[in-house]
């Protein structure tokens, strides 16, 4: 398909302004002004209507396929959610009104959503105090670790490690490092559970904190999880919940109740708010009370029914988000959790972990199921059996393309060979999982028939398969 | 095939000897792994490395490898090539693909490595 | 109400399935000790559709957002076509997910090259991310990547960079050993002089803005060669409306540019979600972090878009990644290059002149009121800054009764300027308003 770029041409106009209603001749000097015009595109407005539309219909999307990305959560998103999001008593706001003297009562509705929905965060997650300011899961995490950090400083502690297990996300790892920590990873076992031997070892006195998944990657809810939170509290370090997979256990367990002392929750997951092609999300981060004071500033505090922003918490990690976070983001989950209620989440998990185990049920005597025990809201198939043909998961996921499924997420985590990590989420009926079942089951078959067939996939999309060593060596990032 | 006159890192790096110079790569198995490698950090002359420090860094789409110093020295020779034929290692990695030159500070280093026989022993541990 | 899509018949069929025959679905939880189960759930019982969208629509309304606002700093209320909207809100774009296949992704793909492309464009630079969360966190990024360019680690820091990014800036770095030197303050352009007594060989970069917090603006092209002369990198942020007529950070030899990319089609919206604009030259591409999309072509040999240089990032490095950062801020990203091709080479001029323009009438009228003086020690392009006889907190509270907000107190972050307020003004801005302003100034000051 054709750039925008290329079917610019000059003289065309999108676009209409209002008239420059003062007479000035006022000028910026000229050597403060660019030499030559950007060169942005000179299209009408339909062209731009035509270009996006048909490079929308490019995309796979939960609106339009089965899109079950392990890891992800890509559940339905509900639409009056985005038109809540798009009223102009919230679009229209300017974060600064409520710092300003006098401001805040004119901001009460926002500082009230935000208030509210830190507070069911709490309830849902055990924890006792949250902050919505993180913009992404990445930013949620580094936070927390920030926040640790700081709680092991101002106890006069210099500890240097953050333990991670083998299978987590890897964002973990990096979270950790930016914030100034060493990274061991902690081997799994041939159960898929973390080897305690292992961390009985590694679990020092310079250890800041552990920082898992649970349920993990693989979708096991390890039962020893208290064990792991009590190990790591005697030896001083601290607990922190990666939120990534939340929506296995909503009301079942609470991160807060199994130990843990700071979690992260991706609202784009959880909470269905839109992941937007990649973004953006919302990252909210919640604590346990001993920790409360080094949440980012500003909080929001609330005094005889008045909500008002308070900057003056000393021991604050500072400022960690220009505002209150990815706020159009936090009005969409709020809004989720209200019609949901308590049981409605409930609901949602269960029914999130039902799909995923009728699909490992229906599918383990076709693909490797490298741990063979019951799975929360995802399962972890090996396309090992199928590899051995030459048929790989990516060569699977591209079958599955071609039959208008988004393949599952692929060779994560690491430590499962040739992995397909399925994760259906709750909105996907019964009649949508046995078409995809079907689907897998033919696609086996034809690995172990014709194993070459599978080098052709995908045929029906725009493109075929694309050259990434090219990509990557033969840079071209821009027109 | 594994060159004979060649010694082995566990890491997969490769030096030739020469009294006090080594020629460093990466070895066949080592291309094998990362497949079509898309990027070479091309070492620069003058740094001087301690064995096992880090040397450069070889990418393919989907993996980084760091790769570290088989012996201690300076650079004095780097295989300028690469950076715009990375893919030289995978056609050759133990003749074109090579990385770079050290002048050897400890020459007497160089029996910690494995020679021949003892990496493909290696290997096959690995395979299994 | 959960948007589960079974039927009570089809639960208990599928609880056969899995070897549940009581149709007790909680036993799907076995592995969850009764010991570890919630001890408290009590969240409030759920609404629909229409309760949930009136008290919500309620709650919006009691923002005020009827005010006619002159409050910028660093956020900006510019007009946003409509079709920017309609198209942002296809759900083929905003329920699908990053881009990792990419025959199923092309829309997301081309549309970020595009959004990349525009960004160079725009910036003169040679290469740009897909975008990270905002103007703040890509500040910090950039910082974070001179420092691994250089392997030095002193950072200069302008106060004139807006203060909220800078904050954020010292609180990701306070556990790393990172020096920050802050260049003072001196009204108008950047100060030369500090610069140069500070600029060092251990320098990996200075932090600067145009037009910086206080609206002016300057050419920064005799400090880059400076840094550059040291080794140093120049980081440069922008606001991408001022630069349908601004010199680029390219043009200025800058290594790094970021900036708050909101003004590109995203509303205000109470703080979020913005967007965070990255580029640098060629020369630096594997060194920045965020997800890249780079063109390729398929078997076919037909043009199409795949996210490249992955390698430096989480999914692959883990704790040897360029950054943390997983998600960009892709629909925003998708705003922007929409917004930016409606305006288009002219509408994009034509925005940052009529900016200018009107901000030059308001200065003129507001410098005539008794006892304001309006700070020009420098061009300023759509900002300005008031030296008021009086508290500007007082003054900005007053005139929050007559309908406006007023503008920033800069004694906030600048406890020197306690009687100075910063001014915005955009092209929505009408000379009728801009005279009501001025004219509620003066009471509010003076009656």
């Amino acid at each position: 398909m054709e750039l925008i770029f290329e079917i610019s041409k000059n003289g065309k106009k999108a676009y209409t302004l209002p008239e420059c209603d003062i007479s000035s001749d006022k000028q910026i000097e000229q050597k403060y002004l660019r030499k030559q015009d950007a060169r942005l595109v000179e299209v009408s407005e339909l062209d731009v209507i035509r270009h996006f539309t048909a490079l929308s219909k490019m995309n796979f999307s939960v609106d339009s396929n089965f899109y079950p990305l392990g890891s992800c959560t890509m559940k339905y998103n509900p639409k009056f959610t985005e038109y809540l999001a798009s009223l102009d008593g919230f679009c229209m706001l300017h974060p600064l009104l409520p710092q300003i003297k006098g401001g805040e009562k004119l901001s009460q509705g926002a500082l009230t959503i935000i208030y509210e929905l830190e507070k069911l965060l709490c309830e849902i997650t055990g924890m006792d105090e949250f902050t919505s300011q993180p913009m992404a899961g990445a930013h949620g995490e580094l936070t927390g670790i920030m926040i640790i950090a700081h709680y092991h400083k101002l106890k006069g502690e210099q500890r240097k490690i953050v333990l991670i297990p083998d299978l987590g996300h890897g964002t973990n790892p990096a979270s950790a490092a930016i914030a100034g920590y060493q990274v061991r990873a902690i081997p799994s076992g041939k159960d898929g559970l973390m080897d305690m031997g292992c961390l009985k070892k590694e679990l020092t006195k310079d250890v800041a904190a552990i920082m898992l998944t649970c349920p993990d990657t693989l979708g096991i809810f390890n039962p020893k999880i208290k064990e792991i939170a009590d190990l790591a509290h005697k030896a001083g370090a601290l607990m922190y919940y990666d939120g990534a997979n939340l929506n296995a256990i909503l009301g079942k367990a609470r991160p807060g109740d199994l130990g843990f002392d700071v979690v992260h929750l991706n609202l784009h997951k959880t909470f269905a708010t839109p992941h937007g092609g990649g973004g953006p999300g919302a990252g909210p981060v919640g604590v346990k009370k001993e920790l409360a004071k080094y949440l980012p500033i500003p909080r929001i505090k609330q005094d005889k029914g008045e909500l008002s922003l308070d900057f003056s918490m000393k021991f604050s990690i500072g400022n960690i988000a220009p505002f209150y976070g990815n706020f159009l983001v936090l009005v969409k989950a709020y809004a989720y959790i209200i019609l949901l209620g308590g049981e409605g989440l409930v609901e949602a998990s269960e029914n999130a972990v039902l799909n995923a185990n009728y699909i490992m049920h229906k599918l383990k005597d076709y693909y490797d199921l490298p741990f063979k025990r019951a799975c929360m809201h995802e399962c972890v198939f090996s396309a090992s059996k199928q590899s051995e043909k030459g048929v790989h998961a990516i060569d699977i996921a591209k079958a599955l393309i071609d039959k208008g499924i988004h393949p599952p997420t692929v060779y994560f985590p690491l430590i499962v060979k040739e992995a397909m990590m399925i994760e259906p989420t709750e909105t996907e009926s019964k009649q949508t999982l046995d078409n995809f079942i079907s689907i897998m089951i033919e696609i086996a078959k034809l690995a172990d028939k014709d194993p070459q067939k599978f080098k052709e996939f995908p045929k029906t999309t725009p493109v075929k398969r694309l050259d990434e060593v090219k990509a990557a060596k033969d840079l071209n990032l821009s027109a | 095939m594994i060159p004979g006159d060649l010694k082995y890192t566990k890491d997969h790096e490769w030096a030739k000897i020469d009294l006090n110079h080594a020629v460093i790569g990466i070895t066949d198995h080592a291309q094998k792994e990362l497949g079509d490698i898309t990027f070479v950090e091309v070492p620069e002359t003058k740094t001087i490395l301690k064995q096992g420090g880090a040397l450069s860094t070889v990418e393919s789409v989907k993996a980084a490898s760091d790769i570290y110093a088989p012996v201690s020295g300076e650079i004095i020779e780097a295989n300028e090539a690469l950076a715009d034929k990375p893919e030289l290692i995978n056609q050759s990695p133990y003749e074109k693909g090579w990385l770079c030159k050290i002048k050897l500070s400890d020459p007497k280093e160089a029996s910690k490595l494995m020679d021949a026989r003892q990496y493909e022993e290696y290997l096959n541990t690995l395979k299994k | 109400m959960s948007y589960v899509a079974n039927t009570k018949e089809e639960k208990s069929e599928m609880l056969k399935a899995v070897g549940i025959n009581d149709g007790n679905i909680d036993r799907l939880f076995d592995d969850i000790p009764k010991s570890l189960r919630a001890k408290s759930f009590a969240l409030p019982k759920g609404k629909s559709e229409y309760e949930v969208t009136r008290d919500i629509k309620k709650l919006s309304s009691r923002n005020n957002t009827g005010l006619i606002s002159f409050l910028g700093a660093g956020y900006y209320d510019h007009f946003i076509p409509e079709a920017v909207n309609a198209l942002a809100a296809r759900s083929e774009f905003y329920t699908a997910y990053t881009p990792y296949q990419p025959e199923a992704s092309q829309g997301t793909l081309q549309a970020i090259y595009e959004y990349q492309s525009s960004i160079c464009r725009l910036t003169g630079m040679g290469a740009a991310n897909a975008s990270l969360y905002d103007g703040s966190t890509a500040l910090y990024e950039a910082c974070m990547m001179a420092i691994r360019i250089t392997g030095k680690n002193k950072i200069l820091s302008d106060m004139s960079v807006n203060p909220i990014h800078r904050k954020i800036l010292y609180s990701y770095t306070g556990n790393l050993s990172i020096e920050f030197k802050e260049i003072p303050l001196v009204h108008g352009q950047s100060d030369r002089k500090t610069i140069d007594e500070y600029l060092d060989d251990n320098t990996a970069a200075i932090i600067l803005q145009n037009p910086n917090f206080f609206g002016a603006i300057d050419d920064f092209t005799d400090i880059i060669k400076k840094c550059h002369d040291k080794g140093a990198l120049a980081i440069v942020s922008v606001y991408p409306i001022s630069l349908g007529l601004l010199k680029t950070p390219a043009e200025m030899g800058a290594d790094i540019v970021v900036g708050e990319g909101q003004s590109l089609g995203m509303p205000l919206s109470f703080g979020g979600p913005y967007l965070g604009i990255m580029a640098t030259t060629k020369e630096y591409v594997r060194k920045m972090p965020g997800r890249i999309v780079g063109a390729t072509t398929d078997t076919d040999g037909k043009r199409g878009f795949v996210l490249t240089l992955q390698t430096r990032e989480q999914h692959i490095r883990r704790e040897k990644a360029t950054s943390n950062i997983c998600s960009n801020e892709a629909l925003c990203a998708l705003r922007a290059v929409i917004y930016l091709s409606i305006m288009g080479k002219e509408g994009l001029k034509e925005v940052a002149g009529l900016c200018f323009k009107k901000a030059e009438y308001a200065k003129n009228i507001i410098g005539k009121i008794k006892g304001v003086e309006v700070k020009r020690s420098s061009p300023t392009f759509n900002e300005f800054t008031l030296n008021l006889p009086k508290d500007p907190e007082e003054i900005i509270q007053k005139m929050l009764a007559k309908g406006f907000i007023a503008g920033f107190p800069a004694g906030r972050h600048y406890p020197d300027l306690k009687n100075y307020m910063i001014v915005a003004v955009t092209e929505k801005h009408s000379k009728e308003e801009i005279d009501k302003y001025a004219k509620e100034l003066e009471s509010a000051l003076w009656s």
